[in-house]
């Protein structure tokens, strides 16, 4: 009996030490590097290596399947044939045809062909279908989405998927989540310090440093690749940042690259202490729920905090925050309303690796954090738009839409969910513009003259 | 052998989709495979938000009159049958030349006619038959959207109507509508075919 003591210890010891090791390496590759904002291009690599060895995995498994070897060039053109031609040159094949001599312009009702064709083919066809066959298609979803949709397929697929998930569950969401407690503690402590700090700029700079570093670690703790393009554009002091929102993690990926002074509601709970500390060492705009309803108090709050020219740029998202979670009409005219420069900004997740948004009303924020953190990477673009200010004879209405269009014409939006006709309205506004222009520019460009010289 | 076989045999009345649309069996696991991904909820058949849910058809200005060619007046659904008969009426596959044509046979389902009325209902939203001045204003509106006058719009659609209207009653009829496209060749640059 006291053998198995001495035993026992010893295991404890050893399950000690090799947590220390584990934690060191955590800290010495991870950490560290994400303070200095070095990329030791681990993430890189790793999303590389990933996708080579999906796609391996992924055609091996279902070629082995085949009575027949399939002609691999389809891989790379999808699964219907696409003319890649431009507007003007699809529609001016189709009227080729036409007995009217229309090589001036003009509509025809044979002009909807060409949309309607358009339509049906990306009904049929998006990025991910393109790649693959339907059954590799299979296979792929299976490797690399999360939600358990087990279809069983074959025996190979079956063992891979199983040591996926337990890569996912057993070896990466335990680093994740250590990397997130060090981020999040991080942040506590390291702002609560800096608070004790006189007002200075060495407080800035450190209450930025904090900040950043805390956003940092915890995208590496999603194992997140973010592509930003127009960095000269990024939102000054004095400016009003404003995204489209698909999850809660755009905070993350958006604070990666910048501070900015968080807006939203007060909470309780962890979420409450961490809030408290941040608006220690920097103002953040953090408001009691009774202040919410009043308009007018928001708005004033927000400008003061914009006219004040040191303060960091407040970051808004107009379809309504993940922190605060109050309606979306709250914000949405309220923050073009305030004035003050805006800079939009366009975040589009990469979908090979699966849904990043977040459907609040399926799940709720931590079962969606424990997806994400159970995924295998998240990619994304981010672009920074030129700013913009309210124009003479705009009101506040048309020059949020007018900004959203700039962003969902850069970026794309991507998947909202519909509830509410609202959501609904806007994104047909935003993207068909594009379309519309040019179409239109076929059509009235060269009937101007005909319509001033009247009905012939 | 394998998974096709056994995904075939989870589509109903697979045989006889196979048969009305001439797909081949990787063709239909294709389309299903997409019917699938879109129906996010796993209901079996799709509702109008799910196809708002593609990206690109929200940017197609006439993208909502697309998802509704899809489902039939009074209906919320579409079922996977229904899904493949209308793609490929839509634009699938040209005229196959190479079918024997037997006398009484029906009319395949992707025939010009066929296409052509489809294209026809995109105008005729209340399916009475003819495309009124109202309703070709309306499609050109979403068409053009803000980029034209109210005035060129209006002169855009009497040009169209005093064109193809050939029985003076202010508005398209089918026929009309499909002799004024008489030379326009749709089959050709207009079909959508599978790769391979």
């Amino acid at each position: 009996c006291h053998r198995l003591l001495p035993k026992m210890e010893g295991a404890w010891e050893i399950a000690f030490v090799l947590f220390q090791v584990w934690l060191s390496i955590v800290v010495g590759l991870i950490v560290l590097p994400a303070m200095f904002g070095v990329s030791l291009g681990f993430t890189d690599i790793y999303i590389k290596v990933l996708v080579k060895t999906l796609e391996w995995a992924t055609l091996r498994i279902q070629r082995g399947q085949k009575e027949q070897p399939t002609l691999p060039s389809q891989s790379a053109n999808g699964i219907i044939e696409k003319d890649d031609g431009s507007m003007e040159e699809e529609i001016g094949e189709l009227r080729r045809s036409h007995p009217k001599n229309l090589a001036g312009g003009d509509f025809t009702m044979c002009d909807a062909f060409y949309f309607c064709k358009k339509g049906i083919e990306n009904i049929v066809e998006d990025q991910v279908t393109q790649r693959f066959t339907s059954e590799e298609l299979a296979s792929w979803n299976l490797l690399t989405r999360t939600n358990n949709n087990f279809r069983y397929i074959s025996v190979r697929l079956t063992i891979i998927w199983g040591l996926g998930v337990f890569i996912r569950y057993c070896i990466l969401l335990p680093l994740r989540i250590t990397l997130a407690v060090i981020g999040l503690s991080w942040l506590v402590i390291g702002t609560t310090l800096v608070g004790l700090l006189p007002s200075s700029n060495a407080k800035n700079w450190l209450s930025d440093l904090v900040h950043i570093t805390c956003y940092r670690i915890c995208a590496r703790g999603l194992s997140a690749t973010i592509r930003y393009h127009n960095k000269e554009n990024r939102p000054k002091k004095g400016g009003i940042c404003v995204a489209n929102h698909t999850s809660p993690i755009d905070i993350v990926i958006l604070a990666n690259d910048g501070c900015y002074a968080m807006v939203g509601q007060v909470h309780g709970g962890l979420m409450g202490v961490i809030q408290r500390s941040m608006v220690r060492s920097c103002p953040h705009v953090w408001f009691e729920r009774s202040e919410m309803k009043d308009r007018h108090a928001v708005a004033k709050r927000l400008k003061d905090h914009i006219a004040d020219k040191t303060k960091l740029p407040i970051l808004i998202f107009p379809e309504g925050t993940c922190i605060n979670n109050t309606s979306v009409m709250m914000f949405k005219k309220g923050s073009f309303e305030i004035g003050g420069t805006i800079y939009p900004v366009a975040i589009k997740y990469d979908p090979q690796f699966g849904d990043a948004f977040w459907n609040s009303a399926k799940n709720n924020m931590v079962s969606y954090l424990l997806r994400m953190m159970t995924s295998w990477a998240i990619v994304c673009n981010m672009w920074y738009l030129p700013p913009m200010t309210r124009q003479d004879g705009e009101d506040a209405v048309q020059f949020a839409n007018r900004v959203k269009s700039a962003i969902a014409h850069q970026g794309g939006l991507v998947d909202l969910s519909w509830d509410g006709g609202l959501k609904r309205e806007k994104v047909k506004e935003s993207f068909k513009e594009e379309q519309q222009k040019m179409y239109s520019s076929m059509i009235v460009g060269l009937d101007c003259h005909e319509a001033s010289e009247g009905p012939v | 052998m394998g998974s096709t076989s056994s995904t075939l045999l989870k589509i109903p009345n697979v045989e006889v989709l196979m048969q009305e649309t001439g797909f081949s069996p990787a063709h239909i696991i294709r389309l299903h495979d997409r019917f699938k991904a879109l129906d996010k909820e796993g209901r079996g058949h799709l509702c109008p938000q799910d196809f708002g849910a593609i990206k690109e058809l929200a940017m197609n200005p006439i993208g909502d009159r697309i998802i509704g060619a899809f489902f039939s007046p009074g209906k919320e659904t579409v079922d996977f049958h229904t899904f493949v008969k209308i793609l490929i009426l839509a634009h699938f596959r040209p005229v196959d030349k190479n079918r024997p044509k037997e006398p009484n046979s029906p009319e395949p389902i992707n025939s010009r006619s066929n296409k052509l009325k489809f294209a026809f209902q995109l105008y005729d939203q209340d399916q009475d038959g003819k495309i009124s001045r109202d309703e070709l204003l309306k499609v050109l509106q979403a068409m053009l959207g803000m980029q034209v006058t109210e005035e060129q719009l209006e002169s855009i659609a009497d040009r169209t109507i005093q064109e193809a209207d050939l029985d003076r009653d202010d508005a398209i009829s089918f026929e009309e509508f499909r002799k004024s496209l008489e030379k326009v060749n749709i089959d050709h640059k207009m079909s959508i075919r599978f790769l391979r």
